[in-house]
C-alpha cells in the first residue's frame, strides 16, 4: 500500500507485558522519544513500540485510515497528501520520527485546533495493550459508533499510562483548495483577543490565529470562492507566514532553554500575561509564555477563568508539569487507571502521583 | 414493590421536592412507563422531578443511601430503551430543568440546563447569526440532556460531528449526590479526557445537570441538490465520487426504491417512484463557494450515471427535498402494519455488499425492507416490514434484524450509528464486543458508580443477557411520538 514498513511486534509487547505483570515491574512506553519531555520524568525501563508499524485499511473515500501506532507521522502525512487528504489537528511533530502512538498519546495539536476539533475529536477507535497483557478494541473503523464507552478516545493526552497504544483508526479530512495568510496590526493582546473572538461569530472560513509582538496572523483554508470572499471582507495584508514553524515551536517567541508555559484559557479571557513575552493561538485559548514565571501564580489566575497552566518544558525539576486537579477528581482518574493498569505498569506518575 | 415502601419513600422525598414534583399515582406513573422503544415498559417505584442541581444532589443522596437504582429521563424520546424505569428503582427527570442560563456571543457557547429542547438553543440564539449543530430527527422534543446521554447525532454530522464535538462543559451529580465538572472551555483538558466516556454513557455514570455547548455561525447559504439513479450502486459510488473531490457535504442521504415509494406517497415532493435509488445533498458556506460546489456536485453525480439530477430552485424546494427523507419513517408505517428500524453503521465501500445481503435475506424470509441511509458517515437504517398478526413474524423479524446487524459487523462496521444500545442491543453488544472489552465497560462503570445503581441493565450486557434481540418494535405503524419527524 505504500513504503511504510509492515511489522507486526503484537504478541512480542504483549509477552513483554504479562511477564511484567507477573514480577510487578514498571516500563516507560517509548516510540522515537520526540515527546519525551512532555510530561513528569519516569525512571523505569523503556518498552520500545516504535517498531510496530503499519498500515491496516486506508481507502480515501472512507475518510478513515487505521494503522499501527508505531507508523512514523511524516511517512503517513505523506500518504495522506498523495490522496489529497490529511489529519484535521495539524499536530507537531517535535522530531524527525514522531510516531502515531505519540501523537495519539501526548493529544498535542496545532494551529488548525482552535477552530476544528482535536485529536480526540478524530479518533475513531484504537486498540490497546492493557496492563494485564490483554488486546482490548475500543470503538471502530466508522464515524458513526455509539457502541460501548467511548475508551478509545480516553487514550488521546493520557501519556501512555492506560496501556500501550497498538493500533488507531483515525478520521482523516480533504486538504483544502486554497490558504491564505492575513497579518493585521494589534498593538496590545486584549485588542487581538476581542478582534479573533469577533470573528469568530462570523462564517468564514478560519483555520488559525496567531498574535505575537502587536502583529496577528489569521489563516484562512477552504474553497477559492469561501477564501478569496472572506479577503475582500476582511482586508489586511496578505503574508507568508510560517505556521509550520509555529506548530514546531521554531517560532522567534520559542528560545532554546527557557522555561515554556503553556497557558490554557478559554479564548475570550483577558491577557494575564502583559509586558511578558507571549504567543496567542488557538483564537486566544492557547497562549505561549517564554520566561520565568510564578507558576503557582499563574495556576491561580488561570483556574477562576476556568483554565489551566502546564509547565511544558524546561521548568524548574519541583515544579509539577500539569495543572493539579481537585481531589475528587484524581481520586476517579486513579481508579480509571487502575481499572486498566491494575499494578502501575504503565509510565506511573507521568501526568500526576499515582497517574 | 409494597404500596407502603413506596409511600414512605415519597414522604422523604417530600422534604424537599415540592409534592407535585414527586409523582407516586399509578396513573401518573404510567406515562413513563417507556420511552420511544414502546414494545419495553416497566412501572418505576415513583417519578421525581427536581427543579435544581441542590434537589438533584439531595435525590442522588436518598437513592444513594437506600441503594435505590436511579434512571435518569430527558424527552423520553431514546429509541432504545434508554429509559425505560426500573421496577424498583426511580426515574429521575430532569424535564423541569430547562433554563437557558447563558449566552455568551463573544465566547460562542451557552451554557443551558438538561431539560432544554435541542431547537429551542438554536432558536434562541438565531438573532444572534448562531445556531447549535447538532440536529438529531427528534430536535424539536428531545432535550440536551438526553443528546449528551446518547451522544445524538443528526444528518449534519458528517460535516459538523455528534454531540461530543459541539460540547465545551458539563457539569454532572455523582452517584453519592457531589458535583463534578468537566470543562474544556480552554480546549484543553488537565489530565485524562472524560468528555468522550460521559457523553454517550447512556445515564450510567453520572447524571448531567448543566451543559455548555458550542454555538456555530449560521452558515451564509445552504442548497440541495437531487440525483436520481437505476441502481443503489452507482448512487453509493457516487458518495465515495464527490468525498474524492474534497467536497464534505452539510448532509447526503440515500434512499432505496421501497422508501422512496413510501415517502411520496406520503409527502408528495415529486419524488420519481421508478428510481432504484436518490441521493439528496446539501451543501453550504458562502454563496459562490456553494454555487461552485453544487456545479462540481451535480457533473460526479451524471458522470456517476445519474439519470436526473435536480437543483433546488429556492429554500422553499430546499425543504420539499427534505421532507419525504424526514417523512420515511411515518411513510413507511402508512405502508405496513409494522415495521422494525434497524441502525447499523458500515464503511461506505460495503455498501453494495451490505444492500445484496440485505436483499437475499429479504427475500429468505419473504420480508420487505425499505432502506434509507445517512450515505456521508455509513449509518444505514433498514426499516424491515411485517405483520404481527400474522404468527411468528414477529420472531421471523427480529431474527432477521438481527442478521442485518451481524453483516454490518461482519464488513467493519457497529450495530448503532446513533440510537444507542439502551436494552434494544444488549444481545448485539455480545458480538461487537469480546469479553475483556466487556468486562472492562463495566469496571469503568464501577469507578463512576461502585454500587451500580445508575441506569442499571442498560448499555453493557451481562452473559445472561446475550441472547437479547435487536431492532425496534412498531406495532401497527405506530411510533411513539409520531409528530416528530425520524431518521
Amino acid at each position: 500500500m505504500s513504503a511504510i514498513a509492515d511489522v507486526d511486534i503484537e504478541s512480542e509487547l504483549a509477552t513483554q507485558v504479562v511477564a511484567l505483570a507477573a514480577t510487578g515491574g514498571s516500563v516507560e512506553i517509548v516510540g522515537s522519544g520526540s515527546k519525551r519531555f512532555y510530561g513528569e520524568s519516569l525512571d523505569a525501563l523503556p518498552l520500545e513500540v516504535a517498531a510496530h508499524s503499519g498500515i491496516i485499511d486506508y481507502d480515501p473515500a472512507e475518510l478513515v485510515i487505521t494503522l499501527r501506532a508505531g507508523c512514523r507521522l511524516r511517512e503517513v502525512e505523506a500518504l495522506l497528501a498523495e490522496h489529497r487528504q490529511m489529519f484535521g489537528f495539524e499536530a507537531p511533530h517535535f522530531g524527525p520520527e514522531a510516531t502515531i502512538g505519540g501523537m495519539v498519546a501526548s493529544g498535542l495539536a496545532g494551529p488548525r485546533r482552535g477552530f476544528a476539533g482535536g485529536i480526540r475529536d478524530f479518533v475513531l477507535g484504537a486498540k490497546i495493550l492493557d496492563g494485564r497483557g490483554e488486546v482490548m478494541q475500543f470503538g471502530g473503523r466508522v464515524i458513526k459508533n455509539v457502541a460501548g464507552f467511548d475508551l478509545s478516545r480516553v487514550l488521546v493526552g493520557s501519556l501512555g499510562t492506560l496501556g500501550v497504544i497498538l493500533e488507531v483508526s483515525i478520521r482523516v479530512v480533504p486538504m483544502f483548495a486554497t490558504e491564505a495568510t492575513l497579518a493585521f496590526e494589534h498593538s496590545s493582546a486584549d485588542e487581538h483577543i476581542r478582534w479573533v473572538n469577533e470573528l469568530g461569530s462570523q462564517p468564514f472560513p478560519l483555520s488559525a490565529s496567531a498574535w505575537h509582538d502587536g502583529t496577528s496572523q489569521l489563516r484562512l483554508s477552504g474553497s477559492e470562492q469561501g477564501v478569496n470572499h472572506a479577503i475582500a471582507e476582511l482586508g489586511g495584508e496578505r503574508l507568508e507566514f510560517d505556521w509550520a514553524e509555529l506548530r514546531e515551536q521554531k517560532h522567534a517567541l520559542f528560545v532554546p532553554k527557557q522555561p515554556l508555559s503553556r497557558v490554557s484559557l478559554p479564548p475570550a479571557s483577558a491577557d494575564l500575561a502583559a509586558g511578558r513575552p507571549q504567543l496567542i493561538e488557538w483564537g486566544g485559548a492557547q497562549r505561549w509564555l517564554c520566561g520565568e514565571i510564578d507558576v503557582d501564580r499563574f495556576r491561580q489566575k488561570a483556574a477562576q477563568l476556568g483554565g489551566s497552566v502546564c509547565a511544558f518544558r524546561n521548568h524548574a525539576a519541583d515544579v509539577a508539569v500539569f495543572h493539579p486537579l481537585a481531589p475528587t477528581m484524581l481520586k476517579l482518574q486513579r481508579s480509571i487507571k487502575s481499572s486498566l493498569d491494575p499494578a502501575g505498569i504503565f509510565n506511573a506518575g507521568r501526568i500526576y502521583p499515582g497517574l | 414493590m409494597s404500596e407502603s415502601h413506596r409511600e414512605k419513600l415519597a414522604v422523604e422525598f417530600r422534604k424537599f421536592l415540592p409534592t407535585e414534583n414527586v409523582v407516586d399515582q399509578p396513573t401518573s406513573l404510567a406515562a413513563y412507563e417507556c420511552d420511544g422503544l414502546s414494545a419495553y415498559r416497566e412501572t418505576p417505584l415513583l417519578v421525581l422531578l427536581p427543579e435544581t442541581i441542590e434537589q438533584v444532589q439531595q435525590v442522588m443522596r436518598v437513592c444513594h443511601q437506600h441503594r435505590l437504582p436511579v434512571v435518569s429521563r430527558g424527552a423520553g424520546t431514546s429509541l432504545s430503551g434508554g429509559a425505560l424505569p426500573h421496577p424498583e428503582g426511580v426515574v429521575l427527570s430532569l424535564a423541569k430543568m430547562k433554563r437557558i442560563l447563558k449566552v455568551d456571543t463573544l465566547s460562542r457557547l451557552a451554557v443551558v440546563e438538561p431539560g432544554v429542547r435541542n431547537l429551542a438553543i438554536s432558536e434562541a440564539v438565531k438573532s444572534l447569526g448562531l445556531y447549535y449543530a447538532p440536529d438529531p430527527s427528534s430536535q424539536i422534543a428531545c432535550s440536551i440532556g438526553g443528546n449528551v446521554a446518547e451522544n445524538a447525532g443528526g444528518v449534519h454530522c458528517l460535516k459538523y460531528g455528534l454531540t461530543l464535538h459541539n460540547i465545551l462543559a458539563l457539569k454532572l451529580v455523582g452517584v453519592d449526590g457531589e458535583i463534578f465538572e468537566v470543562d474544556q472551555r480552554s480546549l484543553h483538558n488537565d489530565g485524562y479526557d472524560l468528555l468522550p466516556l460521559l457523553v454517550g454513557s447512556e445515564g450510567m455514570l453520572a447524571i448531567v445537570v448543566e451543559v455548555t455547548v458550542k454555538l456555530l455561525p449560521i452558515p451564509r447559504c445552504a442548497r440541495v441538490v437531487m440525483g436520481v439513479f437505476d441502481s443503489v450502486e452507482m448512487a453509493g459510488d457516487s458518495v465515495a465520487a464527490i468525498i474524492a473531490e474534497g467536497i464534505i457535504p452539510a448532509g447526503i442521504e440515500m434512499m432505496d426504491n421501497p422508501a422512496i415509494r413510501a415517502a411520496e406517497d406520503f409527502v408528495h415532493a415529486d419524488y420519481p417512484v421508478d428510481a432504484e435509488a436518490i441521493l439528496i445533498c446539501e451543501l453550504d458556506g458562502t454563496e459562490e463557494e456553494v454555487v461552485a460546489q453544487i456545479e462540481l456536485v451535480e457533473g460526479v453525480l451524471q458522470r456517476g450515471g445519474a439519470v436526473e439530477t435536480r437543483l433546488a430552485r429556492d429554500e422553499a424546494e430546499r425543504l420539499l427535498f427534505w421532507s419525504g427523507r424526514k417523512a420515511a419513517f411515518p411513510a413507511v408505517g402508512r405502508i405496513s402494519p409494522d415495521y422494525y428500524c434497524i441502525d447499523g453503521t458500515i464503511p461506505r465501500k460495503a455498501l453494495s455488499r451490505v444492500l445484496t445481503g440485505i436483499r437475499e435475506l429479504s427475500a429468505e424470509y419473504g420480508l420487505p425492507v425499505a432502506n434509507v441511509f445517512h450515505a456521508g458517515d455509513g449509518n444505514l437504517h433498514p426499516l424491515i416490514l411485517y405483520d404481527s398478526n400474522n404468527e411468528g413474524e414477529l420472531e421471523k423479524t427480529e431474527e432477521l434484524g438481527s442478521r442485518i446487524l451481524q453483516l454490518c459487523i461482519e464488513c467493519g462496521g457497529t450495530i448503532t450509528g446513533e440510537h444507542g444500545v439502551g436494552v434494544e442491543k444488549l444481545g448485539e453488544m455480545c458480538i461487537q464486543f469480546g469479553e475483556a472489552e466487556r468486562n472492562q465497560f463495566h469496571l469503568i462503570r464501577e469507578c463512576f458508580d461502585p454500587l451500580r445503581l445508575l441506569n442499571p441493565g442498560k448499555a453493557i450486557p451481562t452473559l445472561a443477557r446475550c441472547a437479547e434481540f435487536n431492532a425496534m418494535h412498531v406495532h401497527h405503524g405506530k411510533v411513539p411520538h409520531p409528530e416528530i419527524e425520524r431518521f
